[in-house]
Parts: C-alpha cells; structure tokens; sequence
C-alpha cells in the first residue's frame, strides 16, 4: 500500500476560553485519521465536535497544541507552501467579493498556480459556462458553491478538503453537488469530506471517521460501520385485528427465545418490531405462516450511520446539538 | 513589515499582476467608493467655490502672487485633505473589514497568496485612487474656479505624502480589528467628522479660532491642512505639522499591522 495521502496522530486543539476566567475549550481532544489516495474520505459529526478545527490545522491555517498532521508528507505549519500548492480548500462560508465575476475569480485564483487546471474545463464541468460574467453576489446558493468548489480544484489539487458543502442547498442542488464530487474523485483527486449530514456521509464516502466531542468515536466503510450494528436488520409488521397482532407477538417472542437470528421483539400500537440478523425476515415468515398469521403490511427498517452514532455514543444524533466553536 | 516590504514581497509572489488588476476593476465597480472616493473631493470644491459669495470674492492683495485670486484658495488645502480623510477613513476599512468579515482573507491564506498581497494591492488601489482625486480638484480648481498655483509646490507635496502616510496608518487600524465593515465603517466615521472640522471643512483655517487651530495641528489631517495650506501661500516651512504627520505615521503603521487581524 503506498503511504497515506492525510495523515493525522492524535490531534489536539485547545481554545482559550471567552471572556475573563472562563475554562479553556477543547475543541479536538484526540483525532487520528489517515486518508487514502483516491478515496472520498468523510469527517462525520454534530456541529461543534472539532471537525472545522481539525481541517483548519489540515490546511494549515491554525496550529495543533499537540499531535502530528501530515499532508503528501509535510507539515502544513513548518512547510506551508507545500501544501498550498497541492491542495485546494473549499471553506464553509462564501469567501469572495460580490462584485467579482465568476470568470474573474477562476482566472485570479488560476494565476495564483504553476499549472492551473483550464478554467473553461472546470466551468463546464462545474455547470457554471452560462454564468461566467455573472457577479458572485448575484448567484444562487448552489451556483456560489459550485463556485466554491471549482475555485478549490483550479490549482489541480491532489487533495480536495470540502467543508460543509451542502448546507443550505435545496434537496435536487444536493444530489447534483454529490454527483459533482463522484466526478472529481474519479479525476483522481483524494476527496476530504466534512459534514454534519448522515446521508450525504454514507451516500459519498469510501471510509469515514465519526468524530464527537473531540474525538473520532468510530472508524470504517459505512456498510462495514452498519453491519457492526447489533441486530442490524428489521422488520415491521402491521396487523389490523389485534386478536392476529397479540397472537403473532407472542408467536415471534417464543421464536426470539429459541432462534438466533432474532434479537429483540418490540410491539408498539399496531405494529411489532423484529430485529436481528439479515435472516430474520426468513424466520419470521416461517414463524407466522402455518398459523395463518398475515399481516396487512410488513416494512423492512434498514439501519442508517445515525444508528452507528446513537450505539457509539449512547444518545441521538442531534447535528446543531454542540454550541459551535468560535473561530 | 513595511509598506515597502509589503510591496515588493507582492511582486514576488506569482499571479499578483492579475489580482492588482482585478481588484483594481472590482474596486471602480462600486458606485459609492468611485464617489466619495473619487468624485466627492473636486465636486464639493467646485460647487461650493462657485455658489457661496464669499468664496468667490477675491482676495484683494497687492503685490501678492494670488492678488486677485478668489477667496476659496484658502480652501484648496483643505479640500486635498478632505480628499485624503475620504479615502483612509471611509473607504478603505470597509474594504478591509469586509474581506475579513466575507473570509476572503481565510480563503486565500489556503492558496500560494498569502493575504497580505490582497492588503498591499489594496493600500495601492487606493494611493492611486487619491491621487485621481486630489488631481482632480487641483485641476478643477485651477480652470473652473481660477485658483492660482501654489506658491511652493514641494511642500505641497511633501506634506500631502505624509497626510497619505498618516492617515492611510490611522485607515489600517480602523480597520485593523473590526469584525464586520458595518463596524468598520462607524468607527471611520467617528473619527471622519471631527477630521473635517479640524481639516477646515466647516470653518475655514485661517479664521478658525486659536484654541481650534492649535488642537488641530496635532491631529494628523489638521497638520495636513495647515501644512498645505503654508505650501500654498509660501508661509514657510510647517516644519511642527511635517513633524506631527511622521509621528503619527511612525506610532500608527506598526500598531496597525500589528494588531490586524487575518481571519
């Protein structure tokens, strides 16, 4: 295996604390990470758990108290230019002058590199051809990030950090915006990926680090991470008659005693849910079936990354749950 | 860092020639900076040197170069300083604070070009766009209002570079640490109107109470004025205001750079 694209060893960033007195914060307590060339790598948690801090030091715009980053195999603190130089940053906020054009932003920014990708290339590629004299303050939220995002391939990165950037977007500008980063990774650009949307973590990323209060709680593909869940298959089944539904439930908690592809039995309502193995549905059907037991509706409940951080973390996932660092 | 030193740094660094420019074209395209900044200066002179009756009395001293020059002459210098307090304390913090605020600074601190060529471009822009200004009122006054020419040019000059140096610092750390170019721009302000009364806006320097005058001289813009204004009527060296003007310049760049916030 050739040597990691990102690397990141126990990471540790402390903010002094606001105001007089006031208790330092702790905004990365320890995060280690390595990225792979040519993955899409996410950094998944609630708003406040670091993740902003965490690529600030990744691109060198702030100092680690503690730990050890390296980018393509320099420090982005003692080596800054080389970093700089090889990958690009998309940040959170909008970062340009409203009355900059699009073109003219992608030729600024272009001649800032020794070889800068071919700006009508990435404007076509980014959808932004027909808005090229447009000013930046006259765009649409997705527009702007397009922007953002192409302003971070200009310089032909080998790394891509993208920070947030879906917020604010409309559901359709979202999965175009997913589209796009599937079509820079397979130009060959390593892909780092930071956000607070579950889905948009296990739609878009090879492996993903979930960081919470500072740490990263749980590591790994997202299929491999849901897999890792206890009972990690469900089903629902709906029963109109509830003399059917109390038969039934008794049906499948004596099947949960004897057969271990089921786990658990929960009945609310109208309804009773089985987790348990893939194999579950199999032995619910074989349960219920010489009883004559039909139910009127049967749901498969897939299990999603917000599972894996309620199991690791032992609460909700709430993503504006932390009160935000300030910067 | 030094003016100097930001400069040249700028040059060094690959792509600064196209950012100059488009910042340059970005700057022209806002309407109220190409105003006040710009326009502002020689309009006020030329409309005021033209409607109000005293102003265009002449001066009535024989023998004198600006013998039968309109009154208004005594308000050239201060309009080159008016000129000067536009630009350093309304316009261009809030260029500043709002690349700070909008993270312009932030997102190019992430590129090979390093923020502070964005600032020295700009402190460029704006030295070149005072110029524009103060030359237009020069001219303006000159043909439209019949203003004689000064009678010592070089200390024109030299007190109008220091006023640049001055007030461009006092401009730098206004804007310094405002998180926003609202903020900025209040504080400019705040600062903008007494700098015109002692620059002579309002009451005229040679009239203006000595208390006045004397508080003035040790304000960056009143020395300014008051040195032109010396320039103007060949009054000798303003040896005091050329003085005032370098301390301020000398205590104001350091302070201002140093405490300027980049993100």
């Amino acid at each position: 295996m050739t040597s990691p694209v990102v690397e990141v060893r126990n990471l540790r960033k402390t903010y002094p604390g606001a105001g007089r007195g006031a208790a330092p914060k702790t905004a990365v307590a320890d995060v280690s990470f390595q990225v792979a060339r040519g993955e899409i790598f996410g950094i998944l948690g609630p708003n406040g758990a670091g993740k902003t801090t965490t690529v600030e030091c990744l691109a060198g715009l702030r100092a680690a108290d503690g730990g050890d980053i390296q980018v393509l195999g320099n420090n982005p603190r003692t080596d800054p230019m080389s970093v700089r130089q090889h990958v690009g940053v998309q940040l959170q906020e909008a970062a340009l002058h409203d009355n900059i054009t699009v073109d003219e932003a992608m030729r600024v920014f272009a001649s800032f590199y020794p070889d800068p990708a071919s700006v009508p290339e990435l404007l076509d590629l980014l959808d932004l051809t027909a808005h090229g004299k447009q000013r930046f303050g006259k765009l649409s939220g997705g527009q702007k990030q397009r922007l953002s995002i192409a302003l971070a391939l200009v310089g032909k990165p080998q790394v891509a950090i993208l920070d947030e950037l879906t917020t604010g977007l409309d559901p359709a500008a979202r999965r175009a915006t997913w589209d796009l980063v599937e079509r820079v990774r397979d130009s060959g650009v390593t892909i780092l990926l930071v956000t607070h949307f579950m889905d948009e973590a296990e739609r878009l990323c090879d492996r993903l680090a979930v960081i919470d209060k500072g740490r990263v709680v749980t590591e790994g593909t997202p299929a491999s991470l849901i897999e890792s869940l206890d009972g990690s298959r469900g089903v629902r089944l709906r029963f109109a008659d509830p003399a059917a539904r109390r038969r039934a439930a008794d049906l499948l908690t004596l099947l949960s005693r004897q057969d271990d592809d089921v786990a658990a039995v929960r009945t609310t309502a109208d309804e009773i849910e089985v987790t348990g193995t893939r194999r579950a549905l199999f032995a619910v059907v074989q349960a219920l079936a010489p009883a004559e037991l039909v139910p009127d509706d049967v749901r498969t409940v897939t299990r999603t990354l917000e599972d894996v951080f309620v199991q690791v973390t032992g609460r909700q996932y709430q993503a504006d749950e932390n009160e935000e660092v300030a910067a | 860092m030094s003016a100097v030193g930001t400069v040249s740094a700028a040059r060094s660094a690959r792509g600064f020639g196209t950012l100059f420019a488009t910042e340059a074209r970005v700057w022209l395209r806002d309407p109220g900076a190409v105003f006040f900044a710009l326009v502002f200066p020689v309009l006020l002179l030329v409309a005021l040197g033209l409607v109000i009756p005293d102003f265009r009395t002449p001066m009535d001293d024989p023998g004198l170069p600006w013998e039968n020059a309109p009154a208004v002459t005594i308000w050239m210098p201060t309009v080159l300083a008016l000129a000067v307090a536009t630009i350093s304390l309304t316009t261009m913090p809030v260029q500043f604070a709002t690349f700070r605020e909008k993270g312009v600074l932030r997102r190019l601190a992430t590129t090979p070009m390093p923020p502070q060529n964005l600032i020295g471009a700009h402190l460029v822009i704006n030295v070149l766009a005072l110029l524009v200004a103060a030359a237009a009122a020069v001219v303006g006054g000159m043909t439209v209002l019949g203003i004689p020419a000064a009678v010592d040019p070089l200390v024109v000059l030299l007190c109008f570079v220091l006023a640049t140096t001055a007030m461009f610092s006092l401009g730098l750390l206004v804007a310094a640490r405002a998180a926003r170019g609202t903020s900025a721009s209040g504080l400019g302000m705040l600062i903008y109107f007494p700098s015109l009364l002692f620059s002579g806006v309002w009451v005229p320097l040679p009239v203006m109470p000595d208390w006045m005058s004397e508080v003035s001289k040790y304000t960056p813009i009143g020395a300014a004025a008051q040195g032109m204004l010396a320039g103007w009527f060949g009054d000798g060296f303003p040896l005091a205001q050329v003085l005032v003007m370098l301390a301020w310049t000398v205590v104001l760049f350091p302070l201002g750079v140093k405490l300027f916030r980049w993100t």
